[in-house]
């Protein structure tokens, strides 16, 4: 590819992603950077202002600990926490989340985002720990901060990363291609900070025509941050436990507003509520099925064992929640109509702020939902450690936090570092601290911004990067323009062709392998070890054939590559499934060979790393240990 | 057809550098089509109906057509975004329309400031603070509660 120019880019902080943890981490970096004398580059596959998971806008900020309100304390949320994981968390990370995300929810209402207030200017919740927000342009206002504390010569807009750049052990840099010019770009950095997102398309979803792309979590996040640490050489951790959130069927539309503002209950088509029906099998979940509120995966597991027993479709009763809310009024008409249409207001403006399908299938469907039940449904499974999932790369946690118990395990020195020297990960990409959000993340990524430039400081002299180590990556990632070209002659159809791959179809052949043998939807979500194996032998040849795929332009090179880091997510969850040998997640994933939990053998962490010496995976067992939780 | 463009409203955008959809579109998919100077979205079946596109273009070119594969035909949601709200119309299958209006920001557009007007913080390299804490938490940073 003779006629791709490579940019080098020199900087000091290297921050690649340009979402929530990434614009947070831009915030911060930039103001520690400056005093020191530092440059800080930010790198996105799209354009800030509407990238990640926020592009679309969001109706509530998650994670809002209100110390200043005084009703919570950060141990409150690190035991909320970890009980919706089923006791595996790390309690120092999701600690120091905790402290710090009030303030970055605070900044954000500075810098123009609406936040609900009632008469006494108090924020508006929807549950304990969630806020109401006007959040159409939550992703605009967060990026455009991140850009002023940047400036915006040191952001780059469009260009995908893929390889990590690890000299001497430690990584300094990134290498990766602009989708819009003929470029290769190679970052070379004291140190680099991922927040590329989790991953979408690894399974089968359950549209699969036009509605492809109407997965839960946007199609954009393909795995780059798993893709790009784990290959780097840092451990992972949690990447066995995937989401599936139930939502409004199809278009997955948000459920929160109707559960915890509107008080909807949800039924099955006999009229029974699985959540009460089902009660005693909580039991068998014990200690955590026992705590209030009960995890999203048990809620999940309830409801999927109504599904299996033939009593769906599941439907949200949004007709009785309103006629209960009427009923509250019945003596106030005027104050009735004047609720109505506030909660109408807040019904819609809960889907158009971030699910605007759901509101066009409401409306194609002619729904008033005072007036009939919405079906809802779980999606297909997701790979989101800042959310319900908690996957991610194993990272350092804050000394100060520590227990004489836990330092000699969580703590090597650098807030929020990898086990990889000078690689730092923060939102999707860290794991075992979930429940973050979009709120959490940011904070995250200023925590770990912050550690960076400390880091960077620190660790002054960056080895460079050897010119054949630039070529090698050059002409790995350009393989697949070369691959069309040389063949695409050959054949009647630019689509078929026995030399090459194309990435749409190398996309369905991982997604069919992780729905029927990974615990897809089609297999409701079950597993066993004999199909895990099938599914590692499969994946093996389509990692084989990943060589063979073949792009026609900068914009399909981009797939092949997304598709690549998506299957490099499926191994390893495949993987750390294996390894668990218990079921701890039900309504996430059910192992039928190990059908129950075992706190004895597996109140540990599931981890894993990739040795690319060998090309071999490790799998290591680490142990959990509690800082907040009382004996 | 997820978005789509109206070939007659399409001018391009002018033919400037870089059209308004291709720049914001998040997965990649808008395109210019030099032959015609109009755009299109060149994967409908990777669109999140996300509506960033519909959004930006500045003259109303764009609109989205619900997935055909669980969407019954008929119903439009547009929006139109200003600078502090925004305004959407929703037209059911049976032809009923709803309008709702919601505020987008509270601040003038590039004004966030980094620090949002608090203190640069008491931290240094160091110490658990953040930029702006222990301010801008507005409480005691430091009660954990173990
Ligand atoms: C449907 C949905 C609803 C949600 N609802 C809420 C809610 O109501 N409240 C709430 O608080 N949180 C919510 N969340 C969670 C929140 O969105 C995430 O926790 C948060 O966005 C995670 O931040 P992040 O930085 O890890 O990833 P993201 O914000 O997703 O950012 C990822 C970034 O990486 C970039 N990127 C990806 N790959 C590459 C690459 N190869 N090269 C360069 N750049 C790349 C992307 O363009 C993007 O900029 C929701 C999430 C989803 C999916
Ligand atoms: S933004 Fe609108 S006018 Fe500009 S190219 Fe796209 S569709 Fe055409
Ligand atoms: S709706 Fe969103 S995903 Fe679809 S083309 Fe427009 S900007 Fe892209």
């Amino acid at each position: 590819m003779a006629d791709f120019e490579t940019v080098k880019v020199e900087t000091d902080v290297l921050i690649v992603g340009g979402g929530m943890s990434a614009c947070g981490a831009a915030v911060e970096a930039a103001y520690w950077a400056k005093k020191n004398g530092l440059k800080v580059t930010m790198v996105d596959k799209a354009a800030t202002d509407r990238s990640g998971a926020v592009a679309m806008g969001l109706s509530a900020i998650n994670q809002y600990v209100d110390l200043k309100g005084g009703k919570n304390t950060v141990k409150d949320y690190v035991d909320y926490v970890r009980n919706d994981l089923m006791g595996i968390t790390r309690e120092d990370l999701v600690a120091n989340i905790a402290r710090h995300v009030d303030s970055t929810v605070h900044l954000f209402e500075k810098w123009g985002l609406p936040i609900w207030k009632d008469e006494e200017g108090n924020y508006v919740h929807e549950g304990r720990w969630q806020v109401m927000i006007n959040g159409e342009s939550y992703k605009v206002v967060i990026a455009e901060a991140a850009k002023n504390a940047l400036g915006i010569d040191n952001l780059y807009e469009r260009v995908f990363i893929v390889e990590p750049i690890v000299v001497d052990g430690r990584c300094v840099g990134a290498a990766g291609f602009s989708v819009r010019d003929q470029k290769f770009y190679v970052f070379h950095a004291k140190t680099v900070l991922v927040g590329m997102g989790g991953a979408v398309h690894v399974f089968k979803p359950r549209s699969t025509g036009e509605g492809l792309g109407r997965a839960w979590y946007p199609p954009w996040n393909t795995g780059s941050s798993l893709y790009f640490t784990l290959r780097a050489g840092a451990e992972q951790t949690c990447q066995e436990v995937r989401f599936i959130p139930v939502r409004f069927k199809d278009g997955y539309g948000p459920v929160g507003a109707w559960f915890l503002l509107f008080k909807s209950r949800a039924t099955n088509a006999m009229g029974g509520e699985y959540m009460v029906e089902r009660r005693d099998e909580l039991e068998n979940w014990a200690p955590y099925g026992k705590v209030k509120p009960i995890p999203a995966n048990l809620r999940n597991w309830l409801g999927m064992l109504d599904i299996m027993e033939g009593k769906g479709p599941i439907f949200m009763r949004t007709e009785e929640a309103m006629a209960k809310i009427a009923d509250a009024y019945k003596d106030d008409p005027k104050g009735y109509k004047k609720k109505r249409k506030e909660l109408e207001n807040e019904a819609w403006e809960d889907f158009l702020d971030m699910t605007i399908s759901q509101a066009l299938l409401w409306a194609a469907t002619d729904v008033q939902p005072e007036e009939r039940s919405s079906e809802i449904a779980a999606a297909e499974p997701y790979f989101i450690g800042s959310h319900s999932g908690a996957s991610g790369a194993w990272v350092s946690g804050p000394e100060d936090i520590q227990s004489d118990d836990t330092k000699g395990e969580y703590f090597w020195g650098y807030t929020n570092m990898t086990t990889v020297p000078g690689l730092f990960a923060a939102g999707d990409a860290s794991g075992a601290s979930s429940h973050k959000f979009s709120s959490g993340s940011h904070a995250e990524g200023r925590i770990a911004g912050k550690a960076a430039v400390k880091y960077a400081v620190e660790n002054h002299d960056a080895p460079p990067i050897p010119d054949h180590v630039i070529e090698n990556l050059k002409a790995t990632m350009l393989r697949p323009l070369e691959i069309y070209e040389q063949h695409v002659q050959e054949t009647s159809d630019v689509e078929i062709n026995p030399e090459y791959l194309r990435p749409k179809m190398f996309m369905f052949r991982l997604q069919k392998i992780m729905d029927e043998y990974a615990g897809g939807v089609s297999s409701q979500f079950t597993t066993n070890r004999a199909q895990l194996e099938r599914a590692l032998e499969l994946l093996g040849y389509l990692k084989q054939d990943a060589d063979k795929l073949a792009a026609g332009d900068l914009h399909e090179l981009m797939r092949c590559w997304e598709n690549i880091q998506r299957l490099w997510q499926a191994e390893a969850h495949v993987r750390t499934i294996l390894f668990r040998e218990e079921t701890r997640w039900p309504g996430y994933y059910f192992r039928a060979d190990t059908p129950t939990m075992d706190e004895n053998n597996w109140l540990a962490f599931a981890n894993t790393k990739w040795h690319a010496d060998s090309g071999e995976w490790e799998m290591i067992k680490r142990p959990v240990k509690y800082i907040f939780k009382e004996a | 057809m997820p978005s789509y463009v109206i070939l007659e409203k399409c001018d391009g955008c002018k033919a400037l550098d870089k059209t308004a959809c291709q720049y914001i579109c998040p997965n990649d998919l808008m395109v210019l089509n030099k032959d015609t100077m109009k755009a299109y979205n060149r994967e409908p079946e990777l669109c999140w109906e996300c509506y960033n596109c519909v959004k930006i273009c500045p003259v109303d070119a764009i609109e989205v057509r619900g997935y055909a594969d669980f969407v019954p035909m008929g119903a439009t949601v547009s929006p139109m975004r200003g600078s502090d709200s925004i305004m959407w119309t929703v037209k059911f299958r049976n032809g009923n329309l709803k309008r709702f209006k919601f505020p987008i920001r509270t601040t003038e557009e590039g004004t966030a400031v980094p620090d949002g007007g608090y203190d640069e913080g008491e931290g240094d390299l160091n110490s658990p603070y953040l930029f702006t804490e222990p301010q801008s938490v507005e409480a005691d940073f430091f009660k954990l509660n173990k």
